[in-house]
């Protein structure tokens, strides 16, 4: 699946920051000045208190496999043509977790709790805006 | 004035039908309400409550639902959280009723999901121009696979195998067996499940439900007027709905919505897990059973497996889940929470024939609706009959 061409996400203001990072090979996590927490998927406010008060950061790119699945069927394009391919949890060294990926191995080789780093599946939108689909590869 | 006992449900009725290509989700619901009225002994004009969600519905559905039945209630309520969303109608229905707002519910499920040929489980994971759906789309996440993720940490953290996984779908295919209008009749065994093929490892194809057309109506009233009607009132003891998601980034995956909604459901009915005959549990994978079960509180997190095993929940044992055969076996028309509602009246009625459960008096409900390792809900009742 490592050449395959991913659906491309689409953005709101709130989560272009993250896709956008991604584009630059930069995983962009929002950390909160007021009460602390590091926060995934991106908000305009803290989930926890509700303030403003968000800065971002970006992250190390490292992390471990929290929980996978080979996947031998979806019937969709264009996954239907990369079976089988791996879905996981990636818990990243910062605390959350992201639903991606693992690719660049053999999906039988994939185990809970691998070492993997982030590899950035970049592709060219017809407005030009570059974003990338964050994978995973071991580390 | 306390829910518990106040309200009961006064009809069921599942269509037998699980291919049904000549007809549409309106025409399914309006022929199931007709069973569940004539159930109840109560006619199309005395509903004053709607309730329904379906596959392709829309948000304001239920108004065109209304219009189709001609109806004019004065309570509707349309809530899709997915294939739990029946239990949570119930629960919806008997709070409007407890607090005056409407006497007679209807709650409505209708679906041609087989016949349409929707591949709920691996066909639905391809690209949706939604900012919240592009953190999974892009991936290929599947219905199937966010289950899967679930089991494959429940496998690795306490050693749960897949035979005994496939014990869960071994026992739903008995209870098939022995329901005339099941869909999957013929009985399986391990071997058959472990050596279909693999879907979403570590689920093979028999961990997963089926796919049928089909549909449902379940009428609830309050328990004083449920005793004039001809069935026996089934009462709703207790009840709770929860909802389990990523919260801000690394929830505990093994801890899923049925902890909180159990704990309402058994809190409000006042009864302990000893005092339940029986459990009808959304089974749309062989994971979310064991999960279930775990996270209701049957057994220990991470004992489902052992739990599961040696016929406890097999007709007969001493906690038969699904006696229709579930959605691995009866039938699961994208959406199935109402067919636990139907199975668990009718089983307290005493009219199941082979598959009943002999003296059965308190069931506990649970729906799952949505996507286990990625965002669900929960929703959970405690039925019985009048002491």
């Amino acid at each position: 699946m490592s050449d395959m061409t991913h659906p491309l996400p689409y953005a709101s203001w709130e989560t272009r920051g993250w896709w956008e990072g991604c584009g630059r090979g930069e995983l962009v996590l929002q950390r909160c000045q007021t009460c602390g927490i590091v926060q995934h998927k991106p908000r305009a406010l803290c989930a926890k208190c509700l303030t403003d008060t968000i800065e971002h950061f970006v992250a190390s790119g490292r992390g471990t496999v929290h929980t996978f699945t080979v996947t031998h069927q979806n019937m969709m394009p264009p996954f239907s043509e990369h079976l089988p391919y791996v879905l996981a949890y990636v818990e990243l060294d910062e605390g959350p977790r992201i639903f991606t990926n693992i690719v660049g191995c053999d999906p039988a080789d994939v185990r809970i709790g691998q070492p993997v780093v982030a590899d950035y599946a970049t592709s060219e939108r017809d407005d030009g805006e570059a974003f990338a689909v964050p994978r995973f590869r071991p580390a | 004035m306390t829910l518990s006992g106040a309200v009961a449900v006064a009809g069921v009725y599942e269509h037998p039908t699980r291919w049904a290509p000549d007809k549409t989700e309106f025409q399914i619901m309006a022929e199931c309400a007709k069973g569940a009225l004539d159930d109840a002994g109560l006619s199309i004009g005395d509903v004053d409550a709607l309730f329904a969600a379906s596959m392709t519905m829309s948000g304001m559905g239920i108004v065109d639902l209304a219009e189709y039945l001609d109806l004019k209630p004065s309570f509707l309520d349309g809530t899709n959280i997915g294939g739990s969303s029946f239990v949570a109608h119930v629960t919806h229905a008997a709070a409007a009723i407890n607090a005056g707002l409407c006497e007679v519910a209807l709650v409505l499920y209708g679906s041609t999901a087989a016949s349409n040929a929707v591949a709920i489980g691996t066909g639905m994971g391809g690209e949706r121009r939604d900012p919240t759906a592009s953190f999974v789309s892009p991936y290929g996440m599947t219905t199937v696979g966010s289950y899967a993720l679930v089991a494959q940490l429940h496998q690795q953290r306490f050693g749960t195998t897949s035979e005994q996984l496939a014990e869960i779908a071994v026992t739903m295919r008995h209870h098939a067996s022995l329901n005339p209008v099941a869909k999957m009749r013929q009985p399986i065994t391990v071997d058959d499940v472990l050596a279909s093929r693999m879907i979403s490892e570590p689920l093979h194809l028999l961990d997963c439900c089926i796919i049928s057309d089909g549909g449902g109506a379940v009428v609830v009233t309050s328990t004083a007027r449920a005793r004039d009607l001809p069935k026996a009132p089934v009462l709703l003891l207790g009840c709770g709905e929860a909802v389990a998601h990523q919260e801000t980034g690394a929830p505990d995956m093994l801890t899923i919505a049925a902890r909180q909604s159990g704990e309402r459901a058994f809190a409000m009915a006042g009864v302990t897990h000893d005092d339940i005959d029986f459990c009808m549990i959304y089974d749309s994978f062989t994971i979310t059973v064991l999960a279930t079960l775990e996270n209701l509180g049957f057994c220990k997190v991470g004992e489902g497996g052992s739990f599961v095993s040696d016929g406890r929940i097999r007709l007969g044992g001493a906690l038969p889940v699904n006696l229709d055969g579930g959605g691995l076996s009866s039938n699961h028309p994208g959406m199935r929470g109402i067919f636990l509602v139907i199975e668990a009246a009718k089983q307290l009625r005493g009219e199941c024939g082979r598959r009943q459960v002999e003296g059965g008096r308190l069931a506990c409900v649970h729906g799952t609706g949505g996507t286990l390792g990625v965002a669900h809900s929960g929703a959970t009742l405690i039925l019985g009959l009048e002491a």
